[in-house]
């Protein structure tokens, strides 16, 4: 039910069949025939090493296509085992036994077991690695083949989400001695097996025959990916014909699509969201009133409504989108309230302040205009808000993390623990707020250990309180994963909202009408 | 002939010191950008660590003059180098199987923009020559100013406006064409021709102007002279007159802006890749750019450099040759 906005459900009814058919069986899908999507955030760059995928391309062509994981998150948020079967942990969830899938083969005929497994998450370790998943695998101290089709985990501390984790897209599993062919070729366990790939350009998968999904996922014959970044011509391809599917649809050309009775519009709300952090150990973001001036002095629905032309929803200062298990939705939403604004500047000592705001595209699409926004409204609350427009070549490296104030994106996680400890834990390369309250900190340590799921509900409450009333990042929407689809393809009812394109599985999920 | 022999030594000679040059002012202009290729990669990820990591392993960490000149001396070699894109997929696993050197990352996009480059010139130089003879024969009549009017206002317009028109006219209002040109690689010719087609109209559209109207100004500068006049007096027809007799010595300004607009052909169609979603050079190129790809910027630059050259020599020797004044000069 968290998978669309209410705004969006409004709008659209496009996926009112979310609201009361989530975990009703599917309809009978047709096997066969071909998926053609256009998709964007394709890179001359681009490779099948798994360490590499940011982008939509190549996460749609090896986590949803060639590739599997050990685990997967379910269109519906929930958790399922695809190349483990099955899963425990020990009392303290410091040790975790996965037991794998048996009579699962690579694209090569290798068959798959726990060498593999452990050759695959050694690939993220090592001092050089550049690997996102890096701290992920870093936490685990003992990978032990207990079996063939067994493996043993062993974590430096307690982690109830670690079947989660084991789920990224970055993690990917490749045959055992043999990981620089699979990188080169494209060797996987996945529906579909590498017919062609050329960076930057397009990639064609088969299905493959035998795989242990069976008749239950995977229904096309033949996939083809194809890079289109512009959005124009993204929108052509999807227009006459020449593709079925498209990811981030231009909202200015939106109306259009909808027009066209051939196609279908998916919009859901996920995790990405749009951010601006302070670094709260300089002044004058030190001082708790001084943030929430700030927090009182931004327009939420002003941006929602103007910067993301209604395709989102407002956030409440903390990164835990409405795909998390442990969303606090109901918590009370922060407004936007000029007198509460020059309240808490008066609490700080202050009756008005200027701060300097650096922003640039690269941010997100629209963050000069939202920081211009944010200015207007600040203004009326005594905060003077001075938009600094930096250049976007450069900007993660010289901005953001070294300026006091800027623009920012994070397109989520899946789990919450995963979220806080990249971006809010202390003393992590991107906690981008330099963020340490002591509370904060103590409840990420024995929430991350716990495995009673209401008391873990509690602690995520309190935790998202805590970053609303105290927290360095203001995050005032929660931008929508908008794409567009052929009526020729039909797609299950619940759409994921992880990741663009159902959680970048179309080729997996999605089948001919 | 040894004339024209002498020009074309000393013109090549001439063409790799300007090669040399251009290398040069790219390579300085790329270090002066903002960012390097370890920051572009790692974006949100650059961490002091990482980002000092990927630049030992390129060799960023070395002086700029350094590696200048270790890039000169494997281009004197033939060696363009590895891409830096590639190169870092390599390092990955600790081996250089999986690396692409430039040149095979280059050649198949090259390829492909040299395709859409032919098929346009097929398209537009006969169609311009004709134009430009039909206009000057029928100069400042209804047919002269519309052919003038059409393509001066297409040549006035902008690349992907051009291409949208098209676009709307071809691929959504009448599905004849497709809009996507996404060509590849064991591709049927007839169905690479189709895809490529409406492109290379796109580009047709864009250098017909400059080639119609030299033509036709070169024909018409010759219609006054005396020798013009003596064949008209002959009683020949006027269509015999031009092709005959005005043509062959007006085609020394044409050919030269044939060969202006081949080169824009090869070198500057980024626009036109980008809206068709057409593989070729000048995406590749952007690309690099965007991720500071140093050795694949540079083996692209060197290829357009040696386009604009070679073709402006090929245009050179053939005005010669197109002229017995200069063929056998006294």
């Amino acid at each position: 039910m968290n998978g669309i906005s209410r705004r969006g459900l409004l709008k659209t009814g496009v996926a009112a069949g979310v609201l009361g058919l989530s975990g009703m069986p599917l309809r009978a899908q047709t096997r066969g025939g071909k998926l053609t999507a256009g998709l964007s955030g394709a890179n001359t760059t681009d490779s099948w090493d798994g360490r590499t995928h940011s982008d939509l391309f190549m996460i749609a062509s090896a986590h949803g296509t060639v590739f599997d994981c050990l685990t997967e998150v379910a269109a519906d948020g929930s958790l399922k085992g695809e190349l483990a079967e099955s899963w425990e942990a020990s009392a303290d969830a410091k040790t975790w036994t996965f037991n794998l899938r048996q009579g699962v083969t690579f694209h090569n005929g290798k068959a798959f077991g726990a060498d593999d497994v452990i050759e695959s998450l050694q690939m993220h370790l090592g001092e050089e690695s550049k690997s996102a998943a890096k701290p992920i695998v870093e936490a685990i101290t003992d990978m032990k083949k207990i079996t063939d089709h067994q493996v043993q985990f062993t974590l430096a501390a307690g982690n109830a989400d670690f079947p989660y984790l084991m789920s990224d897209y970055h993690i990917l599993m490749f045959p055992a001695g043999q990981i620089e062919e699979g990188i080169a070729n494209g060797i996987g366990t996945g529906l579909y097996q590498v017919k062609s790939f050329d960076p930057g350009v397009r990639m064609v998968a088969t299905r493959y025959a035998d795989h242990y999904k069976g008749d239950s996922a995977g229904f096309f014959d033949e996939i083809e990916y194809i890079a289109i970044n512009d959005n124009t011509a993204r929108m052509n391809a999807l227009m006459t014909g020449q593709v079925d599917a498209i990811n981030r649809i231009d909202f200015k050309t939106e109306a259009l699509l909808r027009a066209n009775p051939a196609l279908r519009i998916q919009e859901v709300t996920g995790n990405q969201h749009y951010s601006f952090p302070m670094l709260t150990k300089t002044a004058p973001f030190d001082d708790v009133n001084v943030r929430r001036a700030l927090k009182y002095g931004i327009n939420r629905q002003e941006m929602v409504d103007k910067i993301l032309l209604g395709h989102g929803q407002v956030g409440n200062d903390t990164p835990i989108g409405p795909a998390n298990q442990y969303y606090a939705g109901d918590m009370e939403q922060l407004a936007y309230d000029p007198d509460k604004a020059k309240f808490h500047l008066k609490e700080a000592g202050l009756d008005s302040i200027d701060i300097d705001l650096s922003a640039s595209n690269a941010a997100f699409e629209g963050a000069v205009d939202a920081a211009q926004l944010f200015q207007a409204s600040a203004a009326a609350g005594g905060v003077n808000i001075n938009v600094v427009q930096e250049p976007a070549d450069g900007y993660w490296s010289n901005v953001w993390l070294k300026k006091p104030f800027c623009a920012c994106y994070w397109s989520g996680r899946a789990t919450e623990d995963w979220m806080f400890s990249t971006a809010y834990e202390a003393g992590v390369p991107w906690n981008d707020s330099q963020w340490d309250q002591p509370r904060f900190q103590e409840l990420l340590l024995s929430a991350r250990a716990e495995l009673d799921s209401d008391k873990r509900r509690e602690q995520y409450t309190e935790m998202q309180q805590i970053l609303r009333d105290d927290g360095g990042v203001l995050i005032p929407m929660f931008a929508n994963y908008v794409q567009a689809v052929n009526n020729r393809i039909s797609s299950p009812d619940t759409v994921g909202n992880l990741w663009q394109m159902d959680n970048a599985r179309m080729a997996e999920r999605w089948s001919v009408a | 002939m040894g004339n024209v022999l002498t020009i074309i030594l000393q013109r090549l000679a001439l063409g790799a010191l300007t090669l040399l040059i251009v290398s040069i002012v790219i390579f300085v202009a790329v270090n002066l950008l903002p960012g390097d290729f370890a920051q572009n990669i790692l974006g949100q990820g650059a961490t002091p660590e990482a980002v000092a990591s990927i630049r030992k392993d390129l060799g960023l960490d070395q002086p700029p003059v350094t590696r200048y000149f270790d890039w000169l001396g494997g281009v004197l070699r033939g060696d363009l180098g590895s891409s830096f894109a590639q190169a870092n997929f390599a390092s990955f696993t600790g081996t250089d199987s999986g690396a692409k050197t430039v040149a095979d990352q280059i050649a198949p996009r090259f390829a492909n923009t040299m395709f859409l480059a032919m098929v346009t010139a097929i398209i537009a130089v006969p169609l311009s020559i004709t134009l430009g003879v039909l206009a000057a024969l029928y100069r400042n009549s209804v047919f002269d100013r519309a052919a003038n009017i059409t393509t001066l206002s297409s040549i006035s317009s902008p690349e992907f406006f051009l291409a949208y028109i098209l676009i709307l006219f071809l691929a959504v209002l009448n599905p004849i064409l497709p809009s996507l040109s996404n060509i590849y690689d064991g591709m049927a010719f007839s169905e690479r021709l189709q895809k490529s087609l409406l492109p290379a109209l796109t580009l047709t559209l864009v250098v017909t102007a400059h080639m119609m109207r030299m033509t036709r100004a070169a024909i018409i500068n010759l219609l006054a002279s005396p020798y013009i006049e003596m064949a008209r007096l002959k009683g020949l027809s006027p269509m015999r007159v031009i092709v005959k007799h005005a043509l062959p010595n007006a085609l020394a300004p044409i050919i030269n802006v044939i060969a202006l607009n081949l080169a824009y052909l090869i070198t500057g169609v980024v626009v036109v890749e980008v809206v068709f979603v057409y593989p070729g050079i000048g995406q590749l190129f952007v690309d690099s750019v965007k991720i500071r790809d140093i050795p694949v910027v540079q083996a692209c630059c060197l290829i357009f450099a040696a386009a604009y050259i070679l073709l402006n020599l090929t245009a050179d020797i053939m005005s010669i040759l197109s002229n017995p004044r200069l063929r056998h000069p006294k």
